[in-house]
């Protein structure tokens, strides 16, 4: 019973600091997205931008945990309250997913910054 | 004489709308429609109310889909006016016959939130001095005219998806008491309403609040609860 408090009073907290982290996160993606249009959006205008750069590069890995651990909290919620979904079976398949998305949120980062 | 046209839940789970024909009068409660009907035209309709002055709680009812007390429901303020008025028992609650619920899920849950005072002096102890003005006090004062009408219980998404989520009511009162300084049980009331059907499930959609007849504000009570969760979990206590 405490565990189960503990474990779900932090799951709480990761999940509105990752939407917190997020907030700016989105807030300069689409900043940027609106900024990189103007010049006409490329693949190479998009590279040049981000290649080689160390600062995109800590911006999307930021970017990629913070949604590693957003989504699958929230899809939690929605597992038990829509699905009626509940129990470890539950818990260890969001927590693949939230593996999924951070392999590939790395993999696409990697490949336009470095 | 102006007849009102009232369609009423008869049954239980399963069950009908019945029309029935009640003459319209001056600041006509709904309750005093349903009690027209209980006495003059189907003796067989079970509802609940006692006290009739919006005090007791036990005659709350969903009047035209949302959840009311009927007592201080005027027909006229709830589109009855020339119109027909549909009167149903409350949601999320088992219903025992026609318009009277079984609540008692919903009280049981105020014990589950340790919705209860824990103190621990005696009659030798001195009385313990609050201050009114006090943040502990204003927020207790906030949360304590809860009449346990079951209103906020009715009207809860959450309460909807999920049976086991203990509800704006019973996460008020924990509240009130989580704000009484007398009160020793405080960790032992955050883990009770922190689990996993606790305060951090509220989605905060605020219909408790929207719908409440004594205009409190359970969602803001959760809200400090959720705070004073995380504040503990924070420190270790939890």
């Amino acid at each position: 019973m405490t565990q189960d408090v503990r474990r779900e009073t932090w799951l709480w907290f990761a999940q509105r600091a990752s939407a917190a982290v997020l907030a700016i996160c989105v807030i300069v993606h689409l900043i940027t997205i609106i900024y990189a249009t103007r010049g006409g959006l490329s693949a190479a205008e998009i590279l040049a931008r981000t290649r080689g750069n160390g600062a995109w590069l800590v911006f999307y890995i930021v970017f990629v945990l913070a949604v590693a651990v957003h989504v699958p909290i929230g899809l939690r919620a929605i597992a038990t309250e829509w699905l009626g979904w509940t129990g470890s079976a539950r818990d260890w398949v969001l927590a693949a997913f939230g593996v999924v998305l951070i392999v590939m949120g790395l993999r696409a980062t990697w490949a336009v910054v470095l | 004489m102006q007849m009102l046209r009232v369609s009423v839940w008869r049954g239980t789970e399963q069950g009908r709308y019945v029309d029935y024909e009640v003459p319209r009068q001056t600041s006509q409660t709904v309750l005093d429609v349903v009690t027209y009907i209980q006495r003059k035209l189907d003796s067989t309709l079970a509802y609940r109310y006692a006290c009739r002055v919006g005090m007791c709680g036990s005659c709350a009812m969903t009047v035209n889909g949302v959840a009311r007390w009927t007592c201080r429901t005027h027909v006229g303020a709830v589109g009855g006016e020339g119109g027909t008025l549909q009167i149903a028992p409350l949601a999320n609650l088992p219903v025992i016959r026609d318009l009277a619920t079984d609540m008692r899920e919903f009280f049981n849950k105020w014990t589950r939130a340790k919705g209860y005072y824990k103190g621990s002096r005696t009659r030798r102890d001195d009385f313990a001095a609050v201050k009114p003005a006090s943040k502990e006090a204003q927020a207790l004062q906030a949360g304590i005219e809860c009449i346990g009408c079951g209103v906020c219980y009715a009207s809860c998404d959450v309460v909807g998806w999920r049976s086991d989520y203990l509800g704006p009511a019973a996460l008020n009162r924990a509240w009130t008491l989580v704000n009484d300084v007398r009160d020793d049980a405080h960790v032992e009331r955050l883990r009770a309403v922190s689990g996993d059907a606790g305060c951090l499930s509220c989605h905060t959609h605020i219909s408790c609040t929207e719908r409440c007849p004594k205009h409190l504000s359970p969602t803001a009570s959760i809200a400090g609860l959720k705070r004073a969760t995380v504040a503990a979990a924070l420190n270790g206590e939890l």
